[in-house]
Parts: C-alpha cells; structure tokens; sequence
C-alpha cells in the first residue's frame, strides 16, 4: 500500500493569499491543483511536502476566455474543460486532439491546465501544445505579474520559471486567423504517456507556408519545440518534400532517450513521421481541406 | 483535521491525517467498501466514485480535497430499493466476473449515460478507457452499459419525455 508521508493541508482563498502561504511555509509547501501528477509522488514519497496548499477554491483561475487577440485558459481549468471547449475547437483544433489522449476520462476531470505545465514532466503533452503555439505563462508573486513565454519556461525536467513563492494563474495563445493546428501521439496503450507526441500550426498564405509552429515531447527537443524546421519551412510550398525535409530537421534537432516506452531509435522515427504528419494535417487545415 | 464529506447524501465527519487518500476516507472511515482498491497508481480505475458528479479515481485524491463536497458511490445508484438500469444490466449481460472492475466501471457509466443518454459504443469504450478489467470481460461491461441506455428507469423516461 503506497501511502503518503505526513503532511498538513489548507485551502487558498485568493491568489494572495496562496501566495502568502506559500512565503509562511517556505521550501516545504507545494501548491495543489488536480493531485494528478503530484498525489502520484507523494504516494512513492518521491515528493514529501509538509504543507499543501490546495487551489480548488480559485474558482477566478477556471475557464477558458478570449481577451483581444490572445485566448486564456485559467490554471485551474481541467483538461476535461479545454477537451469540451467550444473556443478552443474552434481556433486550435490541436487542444481537442491532444486532450482526446492525454490519460483518459477519468483522470481528465482532475488534471489542470496550471499542473500540468508546473509538472514540466518531459513528456508532458501540453508542454507541446503550449510551444507550438508559442503561447506565454502569467506568473504572479508578492509583486507585480510576469510574463514568460512558454519556450521559456521549463529550465529542465520538473524544473520551470516559477519561483518558490510564485504562482502560475494562466495560460495565454495568441488567436493566428487561418491557422491550421494538429496533434500527433504514439502511445502503448490507450491513456498511457506519449511514446513520442508532435503538435504544430501551419498557415497558408499566398501559395506558401508564412507561419507555423512545431512542439514535440518525451522526445528530448530543447524547449518543447523545434525553431530550426520552422525557420526552414517559412516561405515554402505546403507540399511533402517541405514537411519531409521540416520533419528531418525536427527529428534531428530531438536526443531521445531509451526506457520502458521504447528504444531511443523508434523515438527518432517517430519525431520525424508525427511531425510530418501534423505538418500535413495542419497545412491541409489551412487550406481549408 | 476535521473533515466532513457527503456520501450518498449523509454527511460524514471524521477527524482524520490530512494524507488520508479519499478512497480509504469512504471504505475505513465511512464503511463504504463497495469502492474497490486496486493498483495504488491512477491506472486501474476500480477506485472511481463521483466527487460532485464528476468521476474521479478516489486513489489519487486526498479525503481533505473533498472536505466540503458531495460523493456519490456505487453503494447509493440503488433507489428506494430499486437497482439502477446499470446494475441491471451487469446483471442481465454478464457484466461480471470477479467483479474488482465493477464498482469503478458502474460509476463511469452511470456518469456517461447522464451527459448521454444514447451513446455509441465507441463511446462507452472510450468512457471506461480508464478502468481495467483484469478478468478482460469488456465486451459484456459494454453490452451491460447499453443495456442500460436501452432500458432506462421508468422515472428516467418520464423525465426525457418531459424534458423532450
Ligand atoms: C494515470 C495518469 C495518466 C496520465 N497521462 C498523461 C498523459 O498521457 N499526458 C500528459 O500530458 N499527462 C498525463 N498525466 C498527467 C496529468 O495530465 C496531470 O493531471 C497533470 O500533469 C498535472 O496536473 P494536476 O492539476 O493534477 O497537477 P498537480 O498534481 O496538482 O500539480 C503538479 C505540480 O505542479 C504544481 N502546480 C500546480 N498548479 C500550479 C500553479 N497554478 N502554479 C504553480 N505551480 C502549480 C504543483 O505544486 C506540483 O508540483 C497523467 C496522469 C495520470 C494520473
Ligand atoms: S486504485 Fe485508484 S486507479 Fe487503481
Ligand atoms: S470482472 Fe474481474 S476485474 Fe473486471
């Protein structure tokens, strides 16, 4: 029976005041949002908070709203809110098909926006979706909110931006009229972890690809993404040898590595064929295909 | 701390370890043993109960998380002494071997048949993606949530036709 060490437990009533609790505690404390990835550690006491500092009450960090051009998803909405969400389909087909397959149903419904881009596991899929949407993280502290773009954020596995007395309050995606988006993911069974996952938008414009964005995860690309193939595939023809010759260069930019998952290798081959594939997928979708 | 949780409609007070996951909270503390406890990782699924009406696997959720909420187990789908059309039709299509998986799975698909009432099986497939059946008896698991789209409770189809 995996149960976990000792802790205390209180629930946040705004975000200043978690961000106070988290400054009265110190190291020790961690936020809570959904449990999903952090009850899981706890459980191995792989993590062995003394206080947790519960979210749920937050209500002002859930939902998804559109405010300009950008689209804002709260920290505390759950996949199964972005899975469900009209706004997102109908500007990023790429949230509904990654949501379709991050765990399953059931998990779904607790699992947040905020947790999962805070876990910064390397084979987080919204880690993908984040960077090929070159979206951006809203950080607030005891001071004023920063800013920082998700290919920014993560320092390195489970490691990101926010601060030991930081909380991450939303998610920003610009709105790229035109855009086509999709996701790509391999997995060994139905709402396992990605063996490899691609997610990417492309825009068409004038015969040519004039913007796009490539994320890949649990395949080693620096930063969630991909700059090298997007920066060869501006300005080219929405055709199979450019999504070909972009997919190489993704896939060579990624050093998977080998585990339970698969051979590092398998990974490679699969960077390259989901990258593909979204590209295609995501320039047809431009194209109004 | 204190913690008071509704289950099936009774409230529930306990002074437990903030680390208490929810499932022992409702088969120690409450007495509820119908919830099933099983691989202790967020996969198998036969943990899963309703946390105001959403299903949540109990294993990876702390009894303090929902301190405050309601919980609906597969104890209270039986009312006023009538089973649910889902415990119906695990019973008239064989839905169960062992029966570890069945709690988790009934509770998913009463969920499902709430938010729809006629799904597809690809969707009651997709619905119980999350809960294993180690005795692999799915085929029947689907055939009895079906079974139960297809034989709603007298008081459901009444209420669909006035809703309708
Ligand atoms: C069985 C299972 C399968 C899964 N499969 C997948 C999968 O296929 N793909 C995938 O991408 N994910 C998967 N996940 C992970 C799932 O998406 C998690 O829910 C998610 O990673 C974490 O979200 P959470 O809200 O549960 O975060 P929590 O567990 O509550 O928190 C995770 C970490 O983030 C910190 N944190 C949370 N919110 C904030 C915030 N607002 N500001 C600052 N820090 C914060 C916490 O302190 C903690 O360190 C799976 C999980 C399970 C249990
Ligand atoms: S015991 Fe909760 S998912 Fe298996
Ligand atoms: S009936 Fe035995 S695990 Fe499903």
């Amino acid at each position: 029976m995996q149960t976990p060490a000792p802790t205390d437990y209180v629930r946040a009533t705004s975000v200043a005041h978690a961000i106070s609790l988290l400054e009265e505690h110190g190291e020790e404390s961690r936020l809570l949002a959904g449990g999903h990835s952090l009850i899981p550690m706890m459980r191995l006491r792989v993590a062995r908070p003394e206080m947790l500092i519960d979210l749920q009450e937050l209500h002002e960090l859930r939902g998804i709203r559109i405010e300009g051009d950008e689209i804002v998803i709260g920290a505390m909405t759950t996949h199964a809110d972005i899975l469900a969400s009209p706004v997102l389909a109908e500007h990023y087909a790429i949230f509904r098909e990654a949501e379709k397959v991050i765990a399953d149903p059931v998990v779904r419904n607790r699992g947040t926006m905020g947790g999962s881009m805070c876990q910064a596991d390397p084979s987080e899929d919204l880690s993908a979706v984040g960077a090929a949407l070159k979206g951006t993280v809203v950080i607030q502290g005891a001071g004023e909110s920063r800013t920082v773009a998700i290919r920014e954020f993560h320092e390195g596995p489970y490691e990101t931006k926010v601060g030991p007395a930081e909380i991450l309050t939303e998610v920003r995606f610009p709105i790229r009229p035109g855009a086509g988006s999709a996701y790509e993911k391999v997995e060994r069974r139905v709402g396992d972890w990605p063996v490899a996952s691609v997610g990417a938008y492309v825009v068409v414009s004038g015969g040519v690809v004039s913007d796009c964005g490539i994320g890949l995860t649990a395949v080693g690309a620096e930063h969630f993404c991909a700059p090298g193939a997007e920066a060869y595939l501006i300005g080219k023809p929405p055709t199979e040898e450019s999504f070909a010759e972009a997919a190489r260069l993704a896939a060579d930019s990624c050093s998977p590595s080998s585990d339970q998952r698969g051979p590092a290798d398998y990974k490679s081959h699969l960077a390259k064929e989901l990258t593909h594939r979204a590209l295609r997928r995501s320039a047809a979708s431009s194209q109004g295909a | 701390m204190q913690v008071t949780i509704t289950i099936n409609g009774t409230p529930v007070t306990r002074d437990v370890e903030p680390r208490m996951l929810l499932v022992h909270f409702v088969r120690e503390e409450a007495g509820l043993r119908g919830t099933h406890w099983g691989c202790d990782t967020s996969n198998c699924g036969t943990c899963t109960l309703w946390v105001d009406g959403a299903p949540v696997k109990s294993c990876t959720v702390l009894a303090a998380q929902a301190d405050g909420h309601e919980v609906a187990t597969v104890e209270g789908l039986e009312k006023g002494g009538e089973l649910d059309p889902v415990q119906k039709g695990f019973i008239e299509c064989h839905g169960l071997q062992c029966g570890f998986c069945t709690p988790g799975m009934m509770m998913t698909g009463r969920a499902l048949l709430d938010s729809n009432p006629h799904p597809t099986e690809e969707e009651i497939r997709e619905a119980i993606s999350g809960q294993i059946c180690r005795c692999t008896g799915y085929k029947n698991i689907v055939a009895a949530i079906q079974w139960a789209a297809d034989n709603p409770a007298m008081s459901d189809s009444v209420a669909s036709e006035v809703n309708a």
